[in-house]
This record gives structure tokens, sequence and C-alpha cells, in this order.
């Protein structure tokens, strides 16, 4: 499946307009908005992935001084128990932390759902030891699969690497809701099984508590928990394969070194909602802010170029003329 | 009490003839078992005592006015928990105007108008299971019919619902136990005057049983409000920028407003959960300190 999204693939023609407009874009000042949000009214229910969440929310709480009469809510079910109340119909907007996927595209398809796709952001999934941990300082993808496939898992460092001491791995991870799980587990195993022996939470903060309190420790989670932890824990350089190891910096996460494991974020809307005139709003100002707020909530703002292409892809969704990203991928499931 | 005659030359006799040489092995032993009994009360209230101080100390420089009226932000310094605050409010003042009246209802069919039968004892035993259940498992029940088949959808009045009966066991096993404690010749008395079980039960035992049944009241609004699981499940969110407006409107609550702050990466929102713990506590303070005050009202009314 691919990494950036169905709806970023079928966007991917119109990279000269999209360099013009983001130069206009980047001209206008952040938060000033030309037309007139507080006449509207109404209601917009968003759900999804607790990664997600904290961005949506603070474009909801920009949003909500501009037009003080729209109530917005925001719930955290996690990715997949987000699409499920998207593809029900339940809900406007969908918060995603990985692409949606076959089987939720068949369930939107059944309830009639048509939706758009928009790239929102980009996070670095973060592998973290323990600051005590002297020989750990990077890691292939090879032997991050060594250590967390499901069978023949590396049980000791030495198992990794020769060179380390053969003192056994303890395994912290996000638990299996979260699209961050989902994301790890494709980026590193494919579709091999994980291992079912590490310690997994749904909340991050616990996986920070584990990993710092625990000498052979290995976790991962979205870099904003680095960031605000790293007095007491160590982030592990990546080595996509070729022999560069890149450690996540908010520069290496959007310039693309740091892969694979960067990723990008999404917010789904269903294209019924965006007939209603607080919705469309809601959604306009969510891409023209989003690359400002993504850091104010610890994520990094994705390519420029990809706000253009969605903003695009919007304004012809409102005009009436776009087609929804679900049609585009009714009938051709991804490879 | 019942027997002195079996029991009481024994107990008189026997301490007398063996203690007199045992005396201060007796007296060690009771002290040692003094000193136990009180180690496990200290280590229940250093426990609590250690909780309430570490809360406060992380919290207590958040508390501000604005905590209380401003609407959650993404900056921790602007961070206020208004909508939870009255969500919690509303939802507890709504789900005590469904299961107050349901509960002391079925607690006075049970206990004054049930016949005394089988079937009734299967209902009072499987009223305290009910109590046991855990509450996500409300969760579910109000998701399945309030939510979906009333289509009630995530609203407050759905929440209330849950919530109402959530509690309502613990409502009906208290006041049940409190008409149970009102005398019977107080009820002879009055039917001994011509009273309808009705009257009686008006004028008589519901008065007589109050203090009791708002002790029950007390203790499930501590229960209420302290409640996350079900309410997860029946759909409060995690955000909201707009204060309940209705019964139908969306809504948040305080416990899902901390656990939402607390799992932020920043410690600054940790902290703020904090202090948000510390408004849930005094909020729930406040709300027992009420109903103690109406019970002591109602105690002092009872004279006979």
């Amino acid at each position: 499946m691919s990494k950036r999204g169905v709806g970023s693939i079928i966007r991917g023609g119109c990279v000269g307009l999209a360099i013009t407009s983001a130069v206009l874009l980047s001209s206008s000042p952040t938060l000033a908005q030309e037309t007139d949000l507080s006449p509207l009214s109404g209601e917009i229910v968003s759900d999804g992935s607790s990664t997600v969440g904290p961005l949506t929310q603070a474009v909801a709480e920009e949003f909500n001084a501009l037009a003080p009469n729209v109530q917005s809510s925001v719930d955290i079910s996690g990715t997949g128990g987000g699409f499920e109340r998207f593809c029900a119909g339940e809900t406007d907007v969908q918060n995603a932390s990985r692409p949606i996927d076959e089987e939720e595209i068949a369930l939107c398809a059944d309830n009639g759902v048509d939706w758009y796709e928009f790239e929102v952001a980009y996070d670095g999934l973060t592998v973290v030891t323990n600051p005590e941990s002297t020989f750990l300082e990077c890691l292939s993808i090879d032997q991050l699969r060594t250590i967390w496939q499901g069978e023949g898992g590396a049980q000791t460092w030495a198992d990794v690497n020769p060179e380390w001491p053969a003192e056994t791995i303890n395994l912290y991870g996000p638990g299996t809701d979260s699209g961050t799980f989902d994301y790890f587990v494709e980026t590193i195993l494919g579709d091999d099984e994980i291992r079912q022996d590490f310690t997994p939470s749904e909340d991050d903060n616990v996986l920070v508590e584990g990993v710092s309190g625990d000498a052979n420790s290995l976790g991962y989670f979205g870099a904003a928990y680095y960031q605000e932890n790293q007095d007491i824990l160590k982030a592990v350089a990546i080595d996509a394969g070729d022999g560069n190891c890149v450690v996540p910096t908010p520069e290496s996460i959007q310039d693309g070194t740091y892969a694979p494991l960067s990723r990008p974020l999404f917010v789904y809307v269903k294209a019924a909602s965006l007939e209603r005139p607080e919705v469309a709003e809601f959604m306009r100002f969510y891409l023209n802010e989003a690359s400002t707020l993504a850091s104010d909530v610890g994520y990094v703002a994705s390519p420029a170029e990809v706000y253009t292409t969605d903003l695009e892809n919007f304004e012809s969704a409102v005009a009436g003329t776009g087609t929804p990203d679900s049609a585009a991928v009714a009938g051709t499931p991804e490879a | 009490m019942s027997s002195p005659t079996m029991f009481g030359p024994r107990a008189a006799v026997l301490p007398r003839t063996a203690g007199s040489s045992n005396v201060n092995g007796r007296k060690t032993k009771a002290a040692i078992i003094q000193g136990i009994l009180f180690v496990a009360t200290a280590f229940a209230i250093l426990v609590l005592a250690a909780l309430i101080w570490d809360i406060t100390s992380a919290g207590v420089t958040w508390l501000s006015l604005d905590l209380l009226t401003n609407t959650s932000s993404r900056r921790a310094e602007n961070a206020g928990l208004r909508p939870a605050l009255l969500g919690t409010l509303w939802l507890i003042g709504l789900t005590a105007v469904f299961a107050f009246p349901v509960g002391i209802g079925a607690a006075v069919y049970l206990e004054e108008y049930a016949p005394v039968n089988r079937w009734t004892r299967l209902l009072k035993t499987n009223i305290s299971n009910l109590a046991g259940v855990p509450s996500v498992v409300y969760g579910l029940l109000g998701l399945g019919v309030f939510v979906s088949l009333f289509a009630a959808g995530r609203t407050i009045v759905s929440g209330a619902l849950t919530m109402a009966l959530l509690i309502l066991p613990v409502i009906i096993i208290a006041s049940q136990e409190a008409i149970r404690a009102v005398p019977p010749s107080l009820r002879q008395a009055a039917f001994a005057l011509g009273a309808t079980r009705w009257q009686v039960a008006r004028d008589h035992v519901i008065p007589t049983a109050m203090p009791g049944i708002l002790t029950g009241i007390i203790l499930s609004i501590s229960r209420a409000i302290g409640e996350t699981a079900p309410l997860l499940v029946v759909g409060a969110a995690a955000y909201v920028t707009f204060n309940p407006t209705g019964l139908t409107s969306r809504y948040t609550v305080l416990p899902m407003q901390i656990y939402e702050w607390a799992r932020r990466p920043q410690q600054d929102f940790q902290d703020l959960a904090a202090a948000a713990i510390i408004v849930l506590l005094a909020l729930l303070l406040m709300l027992n300190a009420i109903a103690i005050y109406l019970r002591q009202r109602f105690s002092k009314r009872v004279n006979w």
C-alpha cells in the first residue's frame, strides 16, 4: 500500500500550478480570513486518530474564534474506530494517521458515504530507548524487523548484533487500535505478524514512562512525545537501507530523509457534509492553517505543494466539479 | 448476648485462672495487634495523602478563574474546562432526574408492595448483582439501546440515561435498606388508623427512611461523577468548543477532559490535568456536602 495515501497519488499532476499558488499562499498572513465567518452556525462532528486529534482541535479552536456559533466536537476513538463511524455516516470529518484501508473503502461504499482525502501534516515515528544505553545509536529496517517479527523475534540485543550485550530486550508500543501501530507494522513487517510479547498502551505517556524506566527498553511513538521528553529518552537513528543513519528532526521528517518512518497525517471529509457551508468553511480554514498549526501541536507541516493540491481539490469539490476520492478508488483497490 | 448461661460463666472463669500467669503475654499480643491495625489504617491514609499531594503539587499553580471559564486550547496557558464543567453538571443533573424517582420508586415497591416470594427474592438478588457489573458494560448497553435503537445519538440525554442505569442498582439497594430499617410498628400504627398502603409509604415510611435514601444518593452521585468508561462508549467528545445547549447537545465531561489532557505529550497539559482533577474533587465534595446537609435536615424532622 502507498505511504502517501490514495488521494495524493491521484492529485500528483499539477506541480507547476502548485508552486505559483504556494507563493501566493505564503504571502498572505496566517489566521486572516477574508470572508466573514461569524454568521455561520451548525455542527461539525469529527472523530478518529488521537494523533491527528490535537491538530483538528487546534483548527477548531481558531475556527471557533471566527465562527462562534458553529459547534465543533472532536472525538479520539482511534483511526480504526473513527473510520467505522465515518463510514456509517455519523461524522463529518475523520482524522486518520494512516490512509483509509480496503475494508474501510468497501464499508464507506456500501453505506453510500463518498469522501475526500486531504493530507494535513507529517509525523515522524520515533524509535526510542533508554538514555543509559551505550551501544544503541542506529538501527536498520532489517534489524527492526528482526526485533519485532512474530516468529523468531530477537530476544536479546546480541540476537540483533553479535557485538551487543546478551541482555533481554523489553519492547513497548502503541495498542492495536491505533493508526500508529498499523503504520509501524506495515512499514517494518509488511504482511508478517508482529510479536505479541510487547507492552502495549493506548496512552503514549505510559510508553514514555516504560521506556525511560527500563535500561533495555525499545519503543516507538509519534515525534511529539519524544520532543517533550528528550531528557529521559534517547532517539535511535534509522538506516533505511543505504547505510546512512538519520535522526528524526523536524527537518529530516519534512524533507523525507527520515524514512520510512515519516508518515503523513490525513483528514477525510464526507462529500455530503461539504455541501453545508460551516463544514466547507471549516475545511478551507483547516487546509489554509494546517501548516502553521501543525508545529504548535508537535507535528511538522507537509511540503507547501501538498496543501496547494489539497486546496485545489477542495475548491473543485465545493464548486461541485470535483470527483470524490472515494469514487477514484472504487473498484480499483490499492496495489 | 442471647445465651449468657452458656458463655457467661466460662468467659468469666477461664481468663482468670489461665490469665493470671499469662497477663503480660496477652497484653503484648494486644499491643501487636493494635500496631498492625494502626499500620493498616495509616497505609490507606498515606496512599490517599500521597495521591492528593501529588495532584496538588502538580496542579495548584494552574488553578485560576480562566481554568473555569475558558474552553480547551492547544496552548496550556489558555486552556480551560468550562464546557466540561457545564457538561458534568448537566449530565449529573439529568441523571438525578432520571434515576432518583425510578430508584426510590423501585425500592418502595420491593419493600412495601411486592409479595414476599421466590420471584421477589430473585429480583432482589439480581439487582445486587447489577450493582457489581463493570461500568463499561452499561456503556455498551447505552450504545445499543439509547444511541442506536432509540436514535438519541451521541447526545447528553443518551449519556444521562446510561448513567442513570449505572447508578440505579446502588440507589435501589441503599433505599431498600433504609426502608427496611423503618420499624414495623410505625407501619402497623398507621394501618391501624385506616391509612392506605400509599398513605403509609408517603407520610411515614419514606420520610423516616429519607436520611438513608440520601446516603445512597450521595454514593451513587459520587460514582457517576467520576465515570469515564461508559461515557467514552456512548460518545462524550474529547473536545468541544461550546456549552451544552439542551438535551440533544453534544457534550464533554470533566473525566474526559482530564483523560484528554493527561495523554498529551506536553508536561504543561499533564499539570493542567492535575488542576482539573482538583476541580473535579472540589465539585464532588460540594455535591456531597449539599447531600449531607439535606440528610441532616431530614434526620431532624424524624421524631417518634
